[in-house]
């Protein structure tokens, strides 16, 4: 809308009230295809998802026999036994072990992330600014570089399969991003409040808690939402990592993906009810999610 | 950038973000005395991010490198010739190449929209909507992602959202019905004859005011469109007219080559007015089949059915085949990182001064001028940061191929991610060949790396 209105003006200074009314016109179609065009786009990211938690509120024999879209003039078709076929099989499982590796990966990560971060934002130490550029180049290394060797690693420690081993690799990999982007916040709380509370004589670890941790609360929340989703929704780790009675639903879905057609009803429930939470998620705290991505693509 | 971005547009941003992770740097200089504790407190503070990524990475990237240099199962070592097998072994050369597919289209579609979008967005009132929409797939895993695109290429039109479209856009330009395996009634007395390419053509000319009746056999019962109606003898008149129609009575009788009232017309055939080999005029059958030209020139016709009346109806495209499969979920990822580029691109475009635009536009610049010459160079940076994030992100990709292509293609499919996994630990257990890929990975992401921390260093100084 901002042109329709910006060029208006620039119109009536060029030429006759004529060329304005027909510019006026011009302005108006275009905004009403831009209109169009962008309904016809959304439409395009919505209805793909959309699709998807119809097809899980049918039969398989109605799904294979027509289009989903047909449901809008047949919706007493609509059913959730789906879900409860889904619920008896091993999802409900899976579930909670998503839950068992998300949550822990996330509080460790925000922790071990925030501590390195204060350190690297406001203590001197030698090669202080070399370790940090470490950080920053590991921020984007393939993930695939490490399966083989912690494989092996956890063969030897006999935690190969087991939910902390999954837990320590997903920790292990969200470090670069959470210290980079944790680090960049922090340098910029005010020195005088932490000269203030050192001069007080306070140790680090109490300024760490009730200085730099509170004051840093708008990145570890960008932080905890991007770190919870990122693992919440990772299904390498999981495939190389966790073994079938700690599988996640990403590994629990994938498993069922080779008879597509024949488990489409446990597909597209397990597939929509794994990510009610992370939109639930995404619609509460969008700031913060965009947030963290900004702040997260290296500038 | 400010960090205080949103999908609802800038709000005023709280005090407490003053140091934003762009902003920080420069704001604040550091405190020229020390202050700060002894080297050990920080290397406490250190110490478990440290073991962490010695462990779980720095050392890895170590023992793949020499891993790499070994065989399969370790033991003997082989040099480069596991690097060799990525480039002669006909499967995994194909995964290098189907990267090279992926780098070089999928960043250049994700950046070109992002920034369409942007821009778009700026017009419209349901900004925020439309920014929540198309940003929602990055909440969503790229494995529900990958379900969610199954169906959509599924390739029967009555399931697969995308061959739906595909037919109905189709069936709306093109009316041709597709009648497969119909032909004409065979026989000296019949009126038509099929020629060799498969066309149906009159055997002599249309006399003038005397309907055309063409009779057609073998006509499948399913292709029988429901809303073809009982066939109807066109009344003649003038111009040139006719009946198509499916010349079989269901329980036997009837007249072969008359329309008998329990016979169908069939609707949406082609019907050609030709003379002397050119075709004069085209009109379509209606639902009883009758069909009529106006305002032919006179002379002497023919009428033909062209022989797209007897192929299949159009189906649309074997999406999840091994042709179309990359550009299939390259689709997918675009529908997955639009919004991620919309957002950024979007961010920096709410942060170009108003008044250069303005500017521009009072002395008389077109829109598009202002878009090339003003908005494009000034978003250069934000512009190239979304590029480069997609093209590691395309290195990478793995969930989306391995969920989307079905296993009977995943080898038209398949890219260096995946392929590693494959190797060392989907069945393949030569963990040799599989650092060799992880290797070969982490080289290709290298400069992106090195870019990264130039660009950080020229940022933070």
């Amino acid at each position: 809308m901002t042109t329709a209105t910006a060029t208006a003006p620039a119109r009536s200074h060029a030429g006759a009230p004529r060329r304005n009314l027909i510019g006026r016109i011009v302005d108006r179609l275009g905004s009403g295809l831009v209109q169009v065009l962008m309904i016809l786009l959304g439409l395009f990211w919505l209805v793909p998802t959309l699709g998807l938690l119809v097809v899980s509120l049918r039969t398989t024999e109605v799904n294979n026999a027509e289009g989903w879209w047909t449901i809008f003039t047949k919706p007493a078709e609509i059913t959730i036994a789906n879900y409860g076929n889904l619920l008896a099989g091993g999802f409900g499982a899976s579930f909670w072990n998503t839950v068992a590796i998300t949550v822990p990966t996330t509080i460790l990560v925000i922790g071990i992330a925030a501590m390195a971060a204060y350190a690297f934002a406001w203590m001197e130490f030698p090669g202080r600014d070399l370790l940090f550029l470490v950080v920053v180049g590991l921020l984007i290394v393939p993930i695939q570089i490490a399966l083989i060797p912690v494989a092996a690693l956890y063969g030897q420690a006999g935690i190969f399969g087991t939910i902390p081993g999954v837990v320590l690799f997903h920790v292990a990999f969200g470090l670069p991003f959470a210290i980079f982007l944790l680090r960049n916040f922090f340098i910029g709380i005010p020195a005088s409040l932490l000269e203030a509370a050192r001069m007080d004589g306070a140790p680090e670890w109490r300024i760490f808690v009730s200085v730099v941790f509170p004051l840093g609360k708008p990145a570890i929340a960008s932080l905890g939402i991007f770190q919870f989703l990122w693992v919440w929704n990772d299904m390498l780790i999981a495939l190389v990592f966790a073994d079938a009675a700690n599988q996640p639903m990403t590994k629990y879905l994938q498993s069922q993906m080779r008879q597509f057609g024949t488990n489409m009803d446990i597909l597209s429930s397990g597939a929509f009810l794994s990510l009610i939470i992370p939109l639930v998620l995404f619609f509460a705290f969008q700031r913060y999610f965009v947030q963290g991505m900004m702040a997260g693509s290296v500038k | 950038m400010a960090v205080t971005e949103r999908l609802d547009g800038p709000q005023d941003p709280p005090v407490d973000s003053t140091g934003g992770p762009t902003s920080g740097p420069a704001d604040t200089p550091r405190p020229r005395r020390r202050l700060g504790p002894s080297p050990t407190i920080a290397l406490l503070f250190l110490l478990p991010a440290a073991l962490l990524l010695g462990i779980w990475v720095v050392y890895p990237i170590g023992y793949s490198i020499v891993r790499s240099l070994y065989d399969s199962t370790g033991g003997v070592f082989v040099g480069l010739e596991n690097y060799g097998t990525i480039f002669s072994d006909e499967g995994t050369l194909r995964t290098v190449r189907n990267n090279l597919i992926w780098v070089i289209v999928a960043p250049l579609v994700v950046t070109t929209l992002g920034l369409i979008f942007a821009v778009l967005t700026e017009r419209i009132r349901w900004a925020t909507a439309f920014k929540l929409i198309v940003f929602m797939p990055m909440a969503v895993s790229l494995m529900a992602a990958g379900v969610i695109f199954r169906l959509v290429y599924d390739e029967d039109p009555d399931k697969g959202l995308a061959n739906a479209i595909m037919t109905v856009v189709h069936d709306t330009f093109s009316s041709s019905q597709g009648y497969p395996d119909a032909r004409p009634r065979e026989g000296d007395e019949s009126p038509v004859a099929a020629e060799e390419d498969g066309a149906v053509v009159t055997k002599q000319p249309a006399a003038a005011g005397q309907p055309v009746l063409i009779p057609i056999v073998g006509v499948k019962q399913e292709v029988l469109p429901a809303d073809a109606e009982p066939a109807v003898a066109a009344t003649g008149g003038d111009g040139l007219s006719g009946t198509v129609w499916f010349d079989f009575t269901p329980g036997g009788g009837g007249v072969n080559g008359q329309p008998d009232a329990t016979e169908k017309g069939l609707p949406g055939m082609t019907v050609e007015a030709v003379s002397d080999g050119e075709v004069a005029a085209t009109t379509t059958t209606a639902a009883d089949g009758t069909f009529r030209f106006d305002d032919l020139p006179e002379g002497s016709y023919v009428v033909r059915l062209p022989a797209d009346n007897f192929t299949a109806a159009y189906n649309g495209l074997t999406w999840l085949g091994p042709t179309l499969i990359t550009p299939a979920i390259i689709g997918a990822f675009v529908w997955v990182w639009a919004g991620f580029a919309m957002v950024l691109i979007a961010a920096g475009l709410a942060a170009i001064p108003r008044d250069a635009l303005e500017a521009a536009r009072i002395d008389g610049a077109s829109e598009w001028q202002v878009f090339r010459k003003i908005t494009v160079p000034l978003l250069s940076p934000v512009l190239l940061v979304v590029f480069v994030t997609m093209i590691i992100n395309t290195l990478k990709v793995f969930d989306l191929v391995f969920i989307i292509a079905p296993p009977s293609v995943q080898p038209e499919a398949n890219v260096i991610a995946l392929e590693m996994w494959r190797v060392a630990f989907g069945g393949g257990n030569n963990q040799g060949l599989g650092s060799a890929l992880a290797v070969f990975l982490l080289i290709l992401v290298l400069p992106f790396m090195i870019m990264n921390i130039r660009r950080f260093k020229r940022g933070d100084s």
